[in-house]
């Protein structure tokens, strides 16, 4: 683990924070997270370190909250989406033939519809709950994984290892996990850093329209969304949760992209 | 100008690497390397992969390839030293001066281009020609080497030749700006061995006739004695020896050139057939799917169990797709094979797991045989763990006693592939296929991919695993003299047909019918004057031209 380049370092400083601060977000917040302690936008003070939002809550304390949210839905919606687009895509890539054709082209339908006009249609007509959210997430993620897993696998399926195994006798699953996912692995390593991102911007948008996480749970979408107006006046209470927004996404890529420059190497890939 | 061309003197080559999660480290990858070259002399480089030979070419050219840096020495041609007269004298050297054939043509043809813009380009460039007087000494050279139809092949486009006439074409754009020096890397390595024989004799009139000095770099010690005057011998960027190729070859001094003369030198008495076969393949007729035309017409073979049949034949012959058919990776249209007393299914699917097990196979490509991710004793311990059941300790002392079996030993138990050289991951191949005890292992091509020396203890280990384990082998390969060490029964195809039949001893001697003869008559032997004396007895042109 020595020799971590300094923007490695950089983005899994604050990585590790924004992720920290999710998981005790109850330890680490000083009030709850409805709970109205001042006034309307009072500036940065030693009591409420990020001042107040729009309706006298305190900042900090909504801010590790509306990160708590938007981190765990982001996560779990990759992880929906990568376990299904790439399982889904190493079969079409195994099977070939018909099946193939049939999810791939399935696929490209799916594609073919702007993602957030699809969000957006899907969760007008069903109640939004954070797994409702996280379901229609993964899934629409999960088109784009398949693509890649699939193109990957099926440069891997060609290999003569691959051949060896199914002269064996190897059953399909065991091709799949443990000869193509291994060498499939940092390429979707990379991607999973990228989808994470994808993930949180997403989910913020559709706070900041209305229809993601719903109040009083808190979200940096949501904060953004509720704190808009106050930009006009001077109050910076907008920018915060934006601001934390940028830098998650960047320090996730950091990080991604070390740990694909790491794994390559193996291949004489990067250095 | 002094009677010297080319002069290297002390020549340091240098490279960095990048070890996984490690600092890059400089290394020396060509230790003070010096020879001469007088003008329309030729030398040949010779040496196994990682020998520095086609550095050391490039290096004529002040050229380093891949981060490759010269880090010391001298390169004269034409009486300058070419490593300090600065970029814009170089690139007036290269592709004017001296000229570079490398391996594989087909790469190297850009496919868009038609073949004459692309033979006269440096002759135009470097202002040596106009444009019309280029093409016509293009089309003079065509003619020299031997190509059909010299006054328009140039108008043709890469792919609408073949292998063996794009390498000549090659040759023609080298010798185009008219050079006093070209470097050919390796320019025949890549094709078979009857096609091999014309383009060698087609460079070696050229060279003849243009008067121009050759850097010859090859392998393949039979070879680079038709063509040159002198020979270099190289191993780990170091000159082992260094003489002229009648010395080389009839009296060879030093212990590695003794061993690159003597390589091949295994005997394997041939067995007589015994009644039953293990594998019987009955009048197979195959083609792959979507095509309308049959790769493999009517093939019938033996193969008697512990011994090794050999199937011989160049590229396009239908050799692999008949190991293809055996594994029931495609099956076949017609025909039947049998396998131990019992019929296969002709589709991998319907074969029983006992099938498979007694049915092994080794590829031609190591590395790509054996999945990156895993360690050798994974690979080993599969076969062990999916057909015998073994865990923990009795998988892991079966797993040491076939690592040492071919000679590696325990401690390259937890090795990734990775970090094996070209031979020992051949020999874990061979391992893996061992440990599911089979009566039969398919050998596609195994030693073609790696150096003589190598090859040739793959060879040993094979022939004396087969006393040991009682396998019998199905050997598919181009390469006769490896047919001629370890056969009991030889196969000759030829377009898809078995051409000639039978024990090792009647396939090779006479008399032949013509296209085992060219084929025969076609591998280089290490004998000053081979090369005239097969061309002159030749009774068919082969198919590469």
């Amino acid at each position: 683990m020595k020799n971590i380049p300094v923007s490695a370092l950089i983005g899994l400083f604050f990585t590790a924070l924004y992720f920290l601060g999710a998981i005790f977000a109850p330890l680490l917040a000083p009030y709850g997270v409805g709970e109205v302690v001042g006034d309307v936008w009072e500036p940065a003070s030693a009591e409420f370190l990020l001042g107040t939002d729009n309706i006298g809550r305190d900042l900090l304390t909504r801010m590790i909250y509306g990160g708590q949210t938007t981190i765990f839905i982001a996560t779990a919606a990759t992880v929906l989406s990568f376990t299904t687009g790439s399982i889904l895509g190493f079969i079409a890539a195994e099977a070939g033939g018909w099946l193939d054709q049939a999810m791939s082209r399935f696929v490209d339908l799916i594609m073919s519809i702007p993602t957030l006009i699809f969000a957006l249609v899907v969760l007008s007509v069903m109640p939004v709950t954070i797994p409702t959210l996280i379901v229609v997430m993964g899934l629409l993620d999960s088109t784009r994984v398949y693509r890649l897993a699939r193109a990957v696998a099926v440069d891997i399926e060609v290999m003569d290892y691959v051949e060896a195994a199914r002269l064996r006798g190897e059953k399909t699953t065991w091709i799949i996990f443990r000869e193509i996912l291994p060498n499939a692995l940092s390429p979707l390593v990379a991607e999973m850093g990228l989808r994470f991102i994808f993930a949180v911007l997403f989910v913020s948008t559709l706070s900041f329209l209305g229809l993601g996480v719903q109040p009083p749970a808190a979200d940096w979408g949501g904060i953004v969304k509720e704190n808009k107006d106050g930009i006009v006046y001077g109050i910076p209470a907008a920018l915060i949760p934006a601001f934390a927004i940028a830098t998650l996404a960047i320090s996730v890529n950091l990080v991604a992209d070390w740990v694909l420059n790491r794994t390559t190497s193996l291949k004489g890939g990067r250095g | 100008m002094s009677d010297t061309l080319l002069k290297v003197r002390d020549l340091k080559i240098g490279a960095t690497i990048y070890p996984p999660g490690e600092k890059p480290k400089d290394i020396e990858i060509v230790h003070g390397v010096s020879f001469d070259l007088a003008p329309g002399k030729v030398l040949g480089l010779i040496g196994e992969s990682g020998a520095g030979k086609s550095t050391i070419g490039l290096a004529s050219m002040a050229y380093g390839r891949g981060g490759v840096r010269i880090t010391g020495g001298e390169v004269w041609v034409n009486g300058r030293d070419i490593l300090k007269t600065g970029l814009r004298d170089v690139r007036k050297l290269r592709g004017g001066e001296v000229t570079y054939v490398s391996q594989s043509a087909a790469a190297s043809f850009n496919p868009a281009k038609k073949i004459m813009d692309q033979v006269v380009e440096a002759a135009v460039e470097q202002k040596k020609f106009s444009r019309k007087e280029a093409e016509e000494r293009a089309r003079t050279l065509f003619a020299k080497l031997g190509l059909p139809d010299p006054d328009n092949i140039g108008e043709r486009y890469p792919h609408q030749v073949s292998g063996g006439q794009l390498q000549r074409c090659m040759t023609a754009l080298a010798l185009c700006p008219e050079p006093d020096l070209v470097v050919f890397d390796e320019p025949t390595t890549a094709l078979d061995v009857t096609t091999q024989i014309d383009v060698l004799m087609a460079i070696k009139e050229a060279i003849r006739d243009t008067g121009v000095a050759a850097l010859y770099i090859t392998h393949d010690l039979a070879v680079v004695a038709q063509v040159s005057d002198d020979i270099m011998v190289l191993k780990m960027g170091n000159t082992v020896e260094y003489g002229s190729v009648d010395q080389i070859i009839n009296n060879p001094q030093e212990e590695y050139t003794q061993a690159l003369v003597s390589v091949r030198s295994i005997e394997h008495e041939e067995k007589a057939p015994t009644p039953d076969p293990v594998l019987s393949v009955r009048n197979i007729t195959a083609r792959y799917k979507g095509t309308q035309f049959d790769v493999l017409h009517n093939v019938n073979v033996d193969l008697y169990p512990g011994q090794t049949l050999a199937v011989v034949g160049e590229s396009g012959s239908g050799k692999s797709t008949l190991a293809r058919v055996i594994t029931g990776l495609l099956p076949p249209r017609e025909g039947e094979i049998e396998f131990a007393g019992r019929t296969l299914s002709p589709d991998l699917k319907g074969r029983s797991r006992e099938d498979l097990r007694e049915l092994q196979m080794i590829y031609q490509m190591a590395d790509v045989a054996m999945n990156p991710r895993q360690t050798v004793g994974t690979i080993i311990g599969r076969p062990l763990e999916f057909y015998f059941g073994m865990r923990g300790g009795e998988k892991r002392k079966r797993i040491i006693e076939l690592l040492d079996e071919i000679e590696l030993g325990e401690k390259f138990m937890d090795r990734y592939p990775a970090e094996l050289s070209g031979g020992q991951k051949q020999r874990v191949c061979i391992a893996r296929s061992l440990a599911a005890k089979p009566k039969m292992i398919i050998c596609d091509e195994v030693t073609s991919a790696l150096d003589p020396l190598v090859a040739d203890g793959i060879l040993k280990l094979l022939l004396d695993l087969q006393k040991i384990e009682d396998v019998a082998y199905l050997f598919i390969t181009h390469d006769l003299a490896t047919v001629r060490a370890i056969s009991d029964n030889i196969a000759v195809m030829y377009q898809g047909k078995v051409q000639r039949y039978g024990g090792k001893s009647k396939v090779l001697s006479p008399p032949f019918d013509d296209y085992t003869d060219l084929l025969l008559s076609s591998v280089p032997e290490m004998k000053l004057g081979w090369l005239e004396e097969v061309i002159a007895n030749r009774k068919m042109e082969s198919a590469g031209n």
